[in-house]
């Protein structure tokens, strides 16, 4: 009896429920409304506005990015033109250049005495030599020794500055990253400052070491303090102590020492900061020229980037050869290892 | 990343927290005590804890051992060529000379202090630095949001603006002067498009400009990768979410990518000081050893002082650049630490 009578009520609610809903007005919307051939009109019309928009933000976006390619365009070109101008300009015969810009360096020479005098002819900008010749070249390679000597020496100080910081740096960076107590950290600590310091103030120390070991005026002064610097060690220890701890905890239970965990796991992990560092030392060292101007006196064991400072007039066919030839062993290394570079750059600055 | 969460956290020895050091050896004991039950004797106990204790301060001391020797070479060199002749150099600056050890108090710091050269050096290094070091930051930050927009060919431009960096200034500096100097194609071009007077642009009040351009030609592409890697550590979600929320680009930069980037820009920022302090190289190498006024660099007074071995003014003018360098990264330091903290409110 009561399932019957909770039925019924059921019953009679729906029926209220439905009674309520078809007692409502039915709303007639805005579509509705409208008659079969307004409705079509409104659909064309909307589709058209739609379309509009698109389009138009279409054509917004494309002028955005051809905007942003000319910038960029413009940005590249000015980053690449000096360096595409001195290789070019490397190839014209050496009475070409003294006939293009001779009167610029005409009137350099009398520069100390600080009269710059405006001549009449101006000088005339040229990308493409009027006959390609390797006169530069050949005057440089086979006439001019000192070019070569000096050249020489650059090797001679870069190399061994390169790879002597790079095995200490790998090291010690090694040391700090694994064992980080309050005074590691405290030393770790003085070697960034000693990184930020500049050549102002690591010089006169230097100086003053050199001076003591008797090695100033030899390729020493510039080598010794050049592997000892701290700039790669402090790049390495944050790539190191980014080593997830699980594989150093494998590796330990697999009973690896340390060195094997040096060689075998920190190493291979870091091998693009190494490409990177080597790279960002090697341009850093072949474009020195505070340490050579003060810790080698002697012209003869100076590098070229010094040497080519002093150019002057009677030189100037083949100082584009000179400074084109300066500039091919940091490019090439660059190009090999560019996406090292740029890996290794990019990891270093995040946290 | 904090600092003590890397890695080592699994190293079992903390020296340096006493009270951490402190539970482990009382575990330990409870755990000896339950082993040496057996043996009530306490002579023969304290024995066994002293041995425990004397080999695990020998595991210690061998692990100190161990990493201290990977360190060894650099520390020896870094004690030899730095900070050695640094503590000596200290004390040189207040001697009266090399060779005359008495000691004269703060004379050559004041000397240096009013010397007219060392002041004008400063200021220009200093000026250099201000300008320069802003831009460097601001311009490779635009360049970075530009290739980040979504620009075709991107990686093309990025490793052609990575470019100038690879180039040894020495290289350059030709370039530099056939079209900046007196006679130079820069000055034809003016004069044949509107007429302009000959600008003088090495030996004027614009020097600095050239020097300045010379340097973000060579810095930009440089800052404009450490830039691009931090703007693709953005979550995009973050981004998104924000774009949903109807931020425009302006305020998705300010309010969420610049939170972010934080961190590069201070380090972008500390680099670019760095080179701007090695912008002498620039400066020697386009103008030689006496340059015009606004040009004339910190290095061209230490080089001079060098020539005539001037000790005293070598220690104080170093001593003096070192704590001002100290001063200028820590105030670095304190803002993006201020930064942070206001950021993350």
């Amino acid at each position: 009896m009561n399932n019957e009578l909770q039925a019924q009520r059921r019953k009679q609610a729906t029926l209220a429920r439905r009674n309520v809903y078809l007692e409502t007005p039915k709303t007639e919307s805005f579509f509705e409304a409208m008659t079969e051939e307004q409705r079509a009109e409104f659909f064309r019309r909307s589709k058209k506005i739609s379309l509009a928009n698109e389009r138009r933000r279409n054509i917004n976006h494309k002028i955005l990015t051809a905007l942003g390619i000319i910038v960029a365009s413009i940005a590249a070109l000015l980053a690449i033109i000096p360096i595409f101008f001195t290789f070019l300009n490397s190839f014209m015969s050496s009475d070409e250049i003294v006939d293009n810009y001779g009167v610029i360096f005409n009137s350099l020479s009398g520069y100390a005495s600080g009269g710059a005098t405006f001549l009449s002819k101006t000088p005339t900008l040229k990308l493409v030599p009027q006959q390609v010749t390797f006169e530069q070249y050949k005057n440089l390679l086979f006439m001019s020794p000192t070019y070569l000597l000096k050249f020489w020496n650059s090797f001679v100080l870069v190399v061994p500055i390169v790879a002597g910081q790079m095995i200490v740096a790998c090291l010690a960076s090694y040391s700090f990253a694994r064992y980080r107590r309050k005074r590691r950290e405290v030393l770790f600590f003085s070697y960034i400052i000693l990184m930020l310091m500049p050549f102002q103030v690591t010089l006169v120390p230097n100086y003053m070491i050199s001076d003591k070991l008797g090695i100033l005026n030899t390729e020493w002064a510039i080598i010794l303090p050049g592997v000892f610097s701290t700039f790669s060690i402090f790049l390495l220890t944050k790539y190191m102590r980014q080593i997830p701890s699980a594989y150093i905890e494998a590796a330990k239970l697999d009973g690896a020492n340390e060195w094997q965990i040096f060689i075998h796991i920190a190493l291979p992990t870091c091998k693009s900061a190494i490409y990177a560092l080597v790279i960002l030392l090697f341009i850093d060292y072949w474009n020195m020229v505070e340490q050579p101007l003060v810790l080698l006196t002697d012209p003869d064991k100076q590098p070229l980037s010094v040497f080519l400072s002093q150019i002057n007039s009677a030189e100037i066919g083949i100082a584009f050869a000179a400074s084109a030839l300066y500039m091919i062993p940091p490019l090439l290394i660059f190009l090999r290892g560019e996406e090292y570079l740029v890996e290794g750059i990019s990891r270093s600055g995040v946290k | 990343m904090g600092k003590y969460t890397d890695f080592t956290q699994a190293d079992t020895t903390v020296e340096n927290k006493a009270a951490t050091v402190e539970s482990v050896s009382s575990k330990k004991q409870k755990r000896s005590n339950a082993i040496t039950a057996v043996n009530e004797d306490p002579a023969v106990r304290k024995a066994i804890k002293s041995k425990k204790l004397k080999l695990r301060r020998r595991r210690k001391f061998l692990e100190w051992g161990e990493f201290t020797l990977y360190l060894l070479p650099s520390l020896a060199g870094v004690v030899i060529f730095f900070f050695w002749p640094l503590v000596k150099l200290i004390k040189t600056s207040f001697q009266r000379s090399s060779t005359n050890t008495d000691f004269v108090g703060f004379t050559n710091y004041s000397r240096t202090i009013s010397n007219e050269a060392f002041v004008k050096a400063a200021k220009n290094t200093l000026t250099f630095a201000a300008i320069s070091v802003p831009l460097a930051v601001i311009l490779a930050l635009l360049l970075a949001l530009l290739l980040n927009s979504g620009l075709p060919g991107k990686s093309v431009f990025r490793s052609i603006l990575l470019n100038p960096m690879m180039v040894p200034v020495a290289s350059i500096v030709l370039i530099w002067q056939v079209f900046f100097s007196y006679n130079g194609v820069l000055n034809g071009w003016f004069a044949d498009w509107f007429g302009a007077d000959p600008v003088d642009w090495m030996k004027s009040s614009k020097a600095q400009v050239v020097i300045m351009l010379l340097f973000l030609w060579k810095n930009l592409g440089y800052n404009m990768v450490l830039f691009l890697a931090a703007l693709n550590n953005i979550p995009t979600e973050v981004i998104e979410s924000a774009k949903m929320d109807g931020a425009n680009a302006l305020t998705r930069f300010f309010r969420i990518k610049m939170y972010y980037l934080s961190p590069t820009v201070f380090f972008v920022a500390i680099m670019s000081l760095i080179s701007s302090f090695k912008i002498f190289r620039e400066v020697y190498l386009l103008t030689g050893d006496y340059p015009y006024d606004t040009l004339y660099m910190l290095q061209h007074f230490m080089n001079n002082a060098f020539t005539h071995l001037d000790y005293s003014k070598l220690s104080s003018g170093a001593i003096i650049m070192c704590v001002a360098m100290i001063i200028i990264v820590g105030v670095l330091f304190f803002a993006e630490s201020k930064f942070d903290a206001d950021v993350e409110e």
